[in-house]
């Protein structure tokens, strides 16, 4: 469970912690990574979060954005977020600089299984942005290495240039993460796989039966994901993917995210995909 | 003072000029007293301070996009049913602050305002509204997480409830169940008879109020007289549904019910039914179905800053389904069309509201029905759904 969710149902949940920007990594163009340390040492120490979950960064005059977490859950120190530059918050927090204090509130939602895949082979297929959420999962596989079998991970972007953490492939791989990249439109120089990610799955010889799928990323990418994955054999109940919605209050009251009988913010946004199967299809829902 | 205390689930007999010491010793406990009152032409809750206020001998005529207050010899101190306004207004207000932050030397000091409500004593719910509360008490304080500002009003709330004796042609409390007899979640509940109120006593509260009030033990038959109103009048709102035929040929509006059988999965198993495009086609998404709806609870906030930008307050308010930027993500919105926008609202109401919350997010009070423009009516929505034309 979840800082705030243990908390007592007195707390208050709409209270943002003020947080300072230790660091920002520009990544690629349009997405940068925050570094932050939260100011209250008693609310530092005492916030965990889940691989998959999501913080609300406030910037106050401009609103609340729903950021996933991208650093290693083990890393008590400095929490990590991902952000493409995208509406008016983002834009605003593209403007800070390192020293610049903004508010965090959090951790929301559910986290992807990592402790309920123990002993799977796990293909986790990500598309653009989509590997930020999926990197707390990545970090705590890396840290339990032991745990897991076959770890791979399929990764698409636009073009080579919109390829995240690329410094961090080689790492991976030394820890036996196969890492398969491809981009939608490449370049001169690029001597990878050209075509979307679910395409990826084409070479992979899995072995279904153990086999985990972790998903993230645009909607019609992960509906072909599980399309290959069920083609493959991998049990529908054994692949999760990872949703967006207008997530605004984490906590179910605003109603903005619901997709179906769910919040995306509080049952999501890590679903089973037996919970979204009915759903997964339909246009405007 | 004790030897005048009432138990709980007593039921008293009480004089009608009674009600005003029932008002004046709800002032004295420190309550603000609210009831109905007629403003603009309709029923709304406002400021309750005297008997007289109250709209004696009214009735209204809902239909379909129509509200009509008349006087009627006939009609007691609450013989009018629901208005635009529901309990939901005073728990979950239109606009409120959830957090008011200041920049001191480059550091943000965010605090949640200190939520001290003055303690409210609302006159008039009818059993269909106290459905209506118990359902947003889920909303807002059943889950994980609780809101703070509701939960702090809700603890401040007296309900003085009210069995309702006619119900307009909108009103559908039997077929959800929920009505039209009040059956606990008040404090007092008031059963008008033709000389006096039977008061039920629903809590400690209720129970510590009424010392101050002359009172006199019900008999047997005040009892069963205050219960057969409910009845009888539950009894004639069942005959609806068999009486479809003779009502299509009268020229009345057509009195509602709804059949709830397997509901969730009719209306999950028709999310692509073309029924979605034709009411689409009439719903000019205007809102006002979910902002007169006592249960619907979606919000958003706004950054309210002065010209510094270092005094800040986020500022929720009532939002709805039916705007496009409901469902607005960086990607665009999810719901681009008005039919994915009512079919959400609908399926929310009457089915997914079931799996998130356990029960049903509509209470029949038929709000939605009388304040649409056009007169979209749920209940003839899910019939046509249901392949039932009737």
């Amino acid at each position: 469970m979840t800082m705030l969710l243990d908390q007592p149902k007195n707390c208050q949940p709409w209270t943002a912690h003020s947080a300072r920007i230790v660091d920002i990594r520009p990544e690629v163009p349009g997405v940068a990574t925050y570094d932050l340390v939260l100011d209250d040492p008693q609310v530092a120490s005492a916030y965990r979060f889940r691989p998959g979950q999501f913080n609300m960064l406030y910037l106050p005059g401009f609103g609340e954005s729903a950021i996933s977490i991208s650093s290693d859950p083990a890393r008590h120190d400095v929490l990590s977020h991902t952000v493409r530059v995208a509406g008016n918050v983002t834009q605003a927090l593209a403007k800070q600089k390192v020293g610049d204090r903004i508010a965090v509130r959090g951790p929301f939602g559910s986290d992807w299984p990592v402790n309920a895949c123990r002993g799977h082979d796990i293909v986790l297929a990500c598309g653009g942005i989509g590997l930020a959420p999926l990197r707390p999962a990545i970090y705590h596989i890396l840290n339990h290495r032991e745990d897991y079998g076959r770890v791979i991970v399929l990764y698409g972007a636009r073009t080579p240039g919109d390829l995240l953490y690329t410094a961090e492939f080689s790492a991976w791989r030394e820890k036996k993460l196969e890492v398969e990249v491809s981009v939608d439109v490449g370049t001169p120089d690029w001597k990878g796989h050209i075509g979307v990610v679910p395409v990826l799955f084409y070479r992979l010889r899995l072995q279904p039966e153990r086999t985990s799928v972790m998903s993230c990323g645009p909607e019609i990418m992960m509906r072909f994901v599980v399309f290959e994955a069920l083609a493959r054999k991998v049990r529908p109940e054994n692949i999760y993917v990872s949703l967006e919605r207008n997530m605004s209050c984490g906590m179910g009251f605003c109603g903005h995210c619901q997709m179906g009988p769910y919040f995306v913010c509080k049952d999501g946004p890590v679903f089973n995909f037996r919970q979204v199967e009915p759903y997964f299809h339909l246009e405007d829902l | 003072m004790f030897v005048n205390k009432a138990p709980i689930k007593s039921y008293l007999s009480v004089g009608k000029s009674q009600l005003q010491s029932l008002i004046d010793g709800l002032h004295k406990l420190g309550y603000q007293t609210i009831g109905p009152r007629i403003v603009d032409g309709a029923i709304v809750y406002g400021e309750l301070n005297a008997i007289s206020d109250l709209p004696v001998g009214y009735v209204d005529w809902q239909d379909g996009g129509k509200y009509r207050l008349e006087p009627s010899d006939e009609a007691g101190h609450f013989d009018y049913v629901v208005g635009p306004d529901s309990l939901k207004k005073f728990l979950f207000p239109a606009r409120e602050t959830l957090l008011q932050s200041i920049r001191v030397d480059g550091t943000w000091n965010m605090a949640t305002p200190d939520p001290a409500p003055h303690p409210l004593a609302v006159f008039g719910v009818r059993s269909c509204d106290l459905h209506a509360l118990a359902i947003q008490d889920k909303v807002f304080l059943g889950g994980p997480y609780v809101d703070p500002g509701y939960q702090s009003r809700r603890n401040a709330l007296f309900v003085v409830a009210v069995n309702c004796r006619r119900a307009a042609a909108t009103c559908f409390c039997h077929s959800m169940k929920t009505g039209p007899a009040v059956e606990g979640g008040f404090d007092l509940a008031l059963t008008e008879l033709a000389d006096r109120f039977v008061v039920q006593v629903g809590s400690t509260r209720g129970a510590e109020v009424m010392t101050n009030i002359e009172w006199t033990a019900c008999t047997l038959q005040d009892i069963d007289d205050a219960r057969s109103i409910s009845k009888t009048l539950r009894d004639q709102m069942r005959t609806r549904a068999h009486n479809a035929e003779t009502q299509r040929e009268s020229e009345l509006p057509r009195e509602r019910h709804l059949d709830t059988t397997d509901i969730h999965d009719l209306l999950l198993d028709n999310l692509e039914h073309p029924r979605w495009s034709q009411v689409a086609n009439r719903c000019l998404a205007c809102a006002n179905c979910t902002i007169v709806c006592p249960t619907c609870f979606c919000s958003s906030v706004s950054e309210v800053s002065d010209l510094s930008g270092d005094n800040v307050r986020r500022e929720r308010a009532w939002d709805s389904c039916f705007t496009a930027e409901h469902s607005y993500m960086n990607t665009g919105t999810v719901r681009k069309t008005t039919a994915s926008r009512y079919r959400q609202w609908l399926t929310h109401k009457l089915a997914t509201w079931t799996d998130q919350f356990g029960t049903s997010g509509c209470v029949g009070c038929g709000r939605c029905i009388t304040w649409c423009p056009v007169g979209i009516d749920l209940t003839e929505e899910v019939a046509a759904i249901r392949g039932d034309e009737s």
